[in-house]
């Protein structure tokens, strides 16, 4: 009886079920939908893909599911090289982006009280200005004709222009160069709360300060460095922008390859195939991520 | 309760009036390409219909054809290229047929280019040509003669194709379209073979050719080379006459001793016409008509192709075009020169897609 008296809704499910809605929602919905595109066939029409559902006659469902593009990504070695040239940049750009990131963080966590915020400005304040104009303002420094080759020429270091616009040189700048506050604000968040008096006692029990950064602070701000690298390597697998604008010939990565099959090629279940795969391929580093983090939990409880 | 009877007597009247207001500030959605119409096109045509006019712009036709297919785009006139693209939206039954009864101005239009279009518009039913031109080398003159010499004949699809040729200009910068229908057919120009054949071994020919010099090529991009032009930043490229046309002026005003010139191939150069339709679920389709009707009129559409640097369509706005435009070989072509025209012919589906993935894999040397 007193059972029955319950409420259907409590006030906990009502919580917890506000994520789930947006989730399913603006995630999980939209992610059915190319997933349907996905296994449909490209025709010449509005929308340029073919309806799964042919027929509904009679109680009888006729449903034609198209595995082909599935298959050809399989089957086409340039999807998969596409997708190692997005893992090579997207990797190497998350390591640059640890080696000159960490210092920063590093170096604003443990600066006097007053200096912290106005050096997290300056990390900051980049966004203020358009992604687009900056990426585009890398165009006119590092052209030909550009600022850093008239800097470089005018003091002598080299004679004639160095070609970096339209490499991979380039691509590395501008990724680096746009994703590094992604890193370094995450990591400083983790460092700034580090308890300091940990140190101490190391340097107490005979530990040298190198030894310590190794054997303390690095183990301890790795959840933020973690979260950080996670903040660059993710969004950089399927970039296109800046690849696109620096970027030269040789640049192959997933995200222009989906431009062109889903704009030049007008096959919109092949592009949506591929935006599958890249997530499949995605959520295995944040599988590794979460797995990590309850390691983590567990050896601090 | 009086009182109340008269509040909702007004408010109603308010609504009605609210209503009839929008009614009368009609709204027109066009969508053409960026750079491709005169300054004081919009406000001519507002001031004259009291159409508040919406005017947005791509540089792509894969982005125009993007939002077609994804429908209700919203947009009331769409200017895309004929071959391919509004071939194939015709087909896909895009397109509102056209009421020529309320384009009162059709017949400006040059007759030859109507029947050149019948070809992928049966009975010229749905689409208008615009402007056309075009696509050929623009290159920096003065350092491409410093590198190859005075005698070298500059005309030619030697300078990209030629490997040899390429790699003396390669450091001073080339780049070609990111588009295989053009490049592919550029290439078969320069070795004489036929660009409409899109069968695999024509195409991996095709492939080949730009294979052989693709080191010397700094970028493939469709818009880029016309500021890269200009500044000096390239030497030869791949593109529309009224683009390159365009980098020749700016560099012009900027007075950076940059004199930048557009050459017509003579193993042949692809001729393309602009056009101007209706999309089927266009909200406005009447104000789109007038529209296109207002564009057809001469003192329009002179001023148009005075400034943006491409021939109309209209033949009886020629007399008002300026005569630097009217006179400009690149422009307004002479006989001997539209002798070499090629035009693209549509791939099917099936070979589009085979020659825009051996497009990616020649691009990026896979």
């Amino acid at each position: 009886m007193k059972l029955l008296q319950r409420p259907v809704v409590t006030g906990r499910a009502l919580i917890i079920g506000v994520p789930w809605l947006w989730l399913s929602i603006f995630f999980l919905l939209p992610f059915l939908f190319v997933l349907k595109i996905s296994i449909s066939e490209p025709i010449l029409a509005q929308p340029p893909y073919m309806d799964l559902l042919r027929e509904f006659s009679d109680g009888l469902m006729t449903i034609k599911i198209n595995l082909g593009n599935y298959l050809l990504l399989l089957e086409d070695p340039l999807y998969f090289n596409a997708l190692l040239g997005s893992i090579e940049v997207a990797a190497l750009s998350t390591l640059f982006c640890v080696l000159l990131g960490y210092p920063m963080a590093y170096a604003i966590a443990r600066a006097p009280d007053h200096m912290r915020l106005p050096l997290l400005m300056l990390i900051i304040l980049p966004f203020w200005t358009s992604f687009l104009i900056r990426v585009y303002a890398w165009i006119g420094i590092l052209k030909n004709n550009g600022l850093l080759n008239q800097a470089l020429m005018w003091l002598g270091i080299i004679d004639s222009p160095l070609e970096i616009l339209h490499t991979p040189v380039a691509v590395y700048i501008g990724i680096v160069y746009s994703y590094l506050p992604f890193f370094v604000l995450p990591l400083y968040a983790t460092l700034v709360r580090m308890d300091l008096t940990l140190l101490e006692a190391a340097a107490d029990l005979g530990c040298r300060p190198w030894k310590q950064f190794v054997l303390v602070t690095l183990p301890l701000s790795l959840p933020g460095l973690m979260a950080g690298a996670m903040l660059v390597f993710i969004p950089v697998m399927g970039e296109f922008v800046i690849p696109d604008l620096l970027g030269g010939p040789n640049t192959l990565m997933i995200g222009k390859l989906m431009w062109t099959e889903f704009f030049s090629n007008k096959d919109w279940p092949l592009a949506s195939a591929l935006a599958a795969i890249l997530l499949i391929v995605l959520i295995i580093p944040f599988v590794i991520m979460r797995h990590y983090e309850q390691r983590n939990e567990e050896a601090n409880s | 309760m009086k009182n109340g009877k008269f509040a909702l007597k007004t408010l109603t009247a308010a609504l009605a009036l609210t209503c009839s207001v929008s009614a009368i500030a009609e709204e027109l959605h066009v969508y053409n390409w960026s750079d491709y119409i005169a300054e004081d096109t919009i406000s001519r045509f507002q001031a004259q219909t009291g159409i508040k006019v919406t005017y947005d712009v791509y540089d792509s036709n894969e982005v125009l054809e993007a939002k077609l297919l994804a429908g209700r785009s919203g947009y009331d006139l769409v200017f895309p290229t004929a071959l391919p693209f509004a071939d194939r939206h015709i087909r896909a039954n895009i397109y509102q047929p056209l009421d020529k009864s309320q384009l009162s101005n059709y017949d400006n239009i040059d007759k030859g280019l109507l029947n050149n279009l019948s070809a992928v518009d049966a009975g010229n039913q749905h689409v208008v040509p615009y402007m056309w031109g075009t696509t050929g080398i623009g290159i920096n003159l003065k350092k491409v003669k410093e590198i190859l010499g005075d005698d070298m004949p500059l005309d030619s699809w030697k300078l990209i194709f030629d490997p040899k040729i390429a790699a003396k200009l390669s450091s001073c910068g080339i780049s070609l379209m990111d588009d295989p229908n053009e490049v592919f057919a550029a290439a078969h120009a320069y070795k004489g073979e036929d660009h409409t054949d899109f069968s695999k071994k024509s195409l991996d020919a095709a492939a080949k050719t730009v294979t052989a010099t693709r080191t010397n090529i700094r970028y493939f991009h469709g818009s880029q080379y016309i500021n890269d032009l200009a500044n000096g930043d390239l030497c030869v490229a791949h593109g529309y006459s009224g683009d390159i046309l365009q980098a020749r002026a700016r560099a012009e005003e900027a007075n950076n001793g940059v004199e930048v010139a557009y050459l017509v191939p003579s193993e042949g150069a692809v001729v393309w016409t602009d056009v101007m339709a209706i999309p089927a679920d266009a909200p406005n389709k009447d104000a789109a008509h007038k529209f296109i009707n207002f564009l057809m009129q001469p003192d329009v559409i002179a001023p148009i192709s005075n400034y943006v640097a491409y021939a109309n369509a209209n033949s009886a706005a020629t007399e008002l075009v300026d005569d630097a435009i009217k006179n400009d070989p690149g422009i307004y072509p002479p006989q001997q020169t539209r002798d070499k025209f090629i035009t693209l012919k549509t791939a099917t589906d099936k070979e589009n897609r085979a020659m825009t993935r051996l497009w990616t894999r020649v691009k990026t040397g896979q």
